[in-house]
């Protein structure tokens, strides 16, 4: 597909972000230019070859399910930008 | 700062020994700061009351000799959470983020004994190659004003090359360490994934990132690598793995014989300015009159590291970036009625333009049609990647490679042409891919532009104590670098 400015509307949409107007065609210049260059990996040959995602073995691992003191509700809470001293308040969903 | 106390090392036993007081150092060390901050903007937040309190209780005590860094000032990169100290990563999203627990990284720094003179200024959520994109200011390079740090953690290498502090904490996914340091004429270490524990460290690309030192010397670097390193369990990728005396291993080791040093022709052919090529091939001469043996081989895949990195770098990102949604912490935009409207124009008020974009290319490389054309096949070249660095340690110990194609750059020269940006990480990029470890040391000035050029030794994973000896050796070896240049009045 090709990456022109209404691609990238729709992308930024869905990532929750929205482009100026005046913004969009340069988003969509740039994109398109660094994902041809990302193309280059199709003259690699990778039949047959497994994916590598992480350095780290360590896949999933297991703890004992034990509560722990962590951190105070009031802690965490200080730094939300809306909250009741319980919750934390966001603007109306529906 | 004098010469005596202008290491951590030194002064760390001067400390000791009763010699020179903490307070005496942190003053010095701010001191240095009122001097050169003006002029380098390394700097996101200075502790400097906070500082001297802590300096004149530990005189109050007395010297703690088990604490390896007791009264040692150090910095810290801003997208490492300090409790109780702003931590901004650079963004306007969080610009009043005040964590609530110490990344595990400072718990043990404190425990240690070091003292935190401020956070250092980086790209946003350490996304750039520059600093250029933080959205609090533009750091300088000591050696060119007009010049950029590297980045991303060009704060901590700028602080370091001005003598402000007596090490820092950076971090590395793509080369924001190495760069950086090679940039700035210091040295700095990508330790191996999973050496370092990532808790508190603010996430960029979960599968590359590591925090490691930026220090004025190979020694400074070990005694800082010493106390970061090790298990944790609140960090499953950190691996539970020995961690040898750093330190005194150095004094192990005075010289290369036995050593096979790998030379990969994609490295060193090509793609490299003159001036660095001249620099980084005197150090090599170096490493051969130290008694190592130098090997050249080929690694096939290094010429699509960079498009292999920046497919899963903004893949990963553009994930981690999800988390920042006005609710929990970070900004909000007050202006919102509904919930959709104010995560949208949260995000896009206060991410800067590098992150969008990379959100962006990330939403859609991970997106349904393109996840295997895209994601998939960066995680397939990956792996042969990594197989190059795997094959290439049957021939040698350790790989030796510059660090950068060219010494720093202008301010404002790469700001419009972002994939000209990324194309410059090409030779720190795969030693993330492959989760292994390196370090960069500084060779020398560029005879063009006299700017500093780092040379970088890799090696395997958990190699630190081989590349911390050998950059020891070679520190050594070749001549030290003067002071920074645009510092001297």
């Amino acid at each position: 597909m090709d990456i022109d400015r209404d691609l990238i509307i729709k992308i930024a949409g869905l990532a929750r972000l929205e482009i100026e107007p005046d913004q969009a065609d340069k988003f969509a210049h740039q994109s398109r230019e660094i994902i041809e260059y990302m193309d280059c990996l199709n003259q690699v040959d990778t039949t047959g070859v497994e994916p590598f995602y992480s350095p780290s073995d360590k896949v999933s691992v297991m703890r004992e399910d034990v509560c722990l003191a962590t951190h105070e509700r009031k802690d965490i809470l200080d730094n939300a930008p809306g909250h009741d001293g319980k919750y934390f308040i966001v603007p109306r969903i529906i | 700062m004098n010469d005596k106390t202008d290491t951590l090392c030194a002064t760390r036993d001067l400390i000791l020994s009763g010699q020179i007081k903490v307070t005496e150092v942190v003053q010095s060390c701010l001191e240095r700061i009122r001097k050169t901050e003006p002029v380098i903007q390394a700097f996101v937040n200075i502790q400097e009351v906070k500082a001297l309190d802590l300096a004149r209780k530990m005189d109050e005590q007395g010297p703690d000799k088990d604490k390896p860094l007791w009264g040692i000032p150090l910095t810290l990169k801003d997208n490492i959470c300090t409790r109780d100290q702003r931590t901004t990563c650079g963004s306007k999203m969080l610009e009043n983020f005040n964590p609530c627990y110490d990344a595990t990284l400072v718990r043990k720094l404190r425990e240690a004994g070091a003292i935190f003179l401020g956070k250092t200024n980086l790209d946003e959520f350490a996304e750039g190659s520059s600093t250029e994109n933080s959205a609090h200011k533009k750091t300088r390079n000591p050696w060119d004003l007009n010049k950029v740090p590297g980045g991303s953690s060009g704060g901590s290498a700028a602080s370091i090359a001005a003598g402000q502090s007596l090490g820092s904490v950076g971090t590395d996914t793509g080369g924001s360490i190495r760069q950086p340091a090679s940039f700035c004429g210091v040295f700095g270490m990508k330790p191996t994934y999973g050496r370092v524990s990532r808790y508190g460290v603010v996430a960029l690309a979960s599968s590359m990132d590591q925090a490691g030192p930026i220090a004025a010397n190979t020694a400074d670097c070990a005694a800082i690598l010493q106390v970061i390193s090790g298990h944790d369990p609140l960090d499953s990728t950190s691996m539970d793995v020995p961690v040898p005396d750093y330190l005194s291993s150095l004094e192990r080791r005075t010289d290369l014989k036995g050593l096979r040093v790998g030379l990969p022709a994609q490295y060193w052919e090509g793609k490299l300015d003159s001036e660095v090529e001249r620099v980084c091939s005197k150090a090599l001469e170096q490493i051969s009159l130290a008694g190592a043996e130098t090997v050249t081989l080929d690694m096939p895949h290094t010429p699509h590291a960079v498009a292999v990195y920046e497919i899963i770098a903004m893949a990963e990102s553009s994930s981690n970036m999800a988390r920042f949604d006005g609710v929990k912490y970070g900004y909000r935009d007050k202006e919102a009625r509904e919930l959709l409207d104010m995560y949208i124009k949260t995000r896009s008020r206060a991410f800067g333009e590098e992150v969008q974009r990379r959100i962006m290319i990330g939403s859609y490389v991970l997106s349904a049609g393109y996840y295997d054309a895209y994601f998939k096949k960066a995680a397939q070249v990956r792996r042969l990647i990594y197989q190059d660095f795997i094959q290439a340690f049957e021939y040698c110990d350790l790989i030796c490679a510059p660090v950068s194609p060219f010494t720093a750059f202008r301010l404002g020269e790469m700001v419009d042409d972002p994939l000209q940006m990324y194309l410059l990480d090409i030779f720190t990029v795969s030693l993330n891919l492959a989760g292994m470890a390196g370090i960069t040391v500084p060779a020398g000035l560029g005879d063009r532009t006299d700017m500093p050029v780092g040379i970088q030794l890799m090696g395997p994973a958990f190699s630190e104590e081989l590349l911390l000896q050998t950059a020891h050796v070679l520190e050594n070896y070749l001549p030290p670098l003067p002071s920074p240049r645009a510092l001297n009045e």
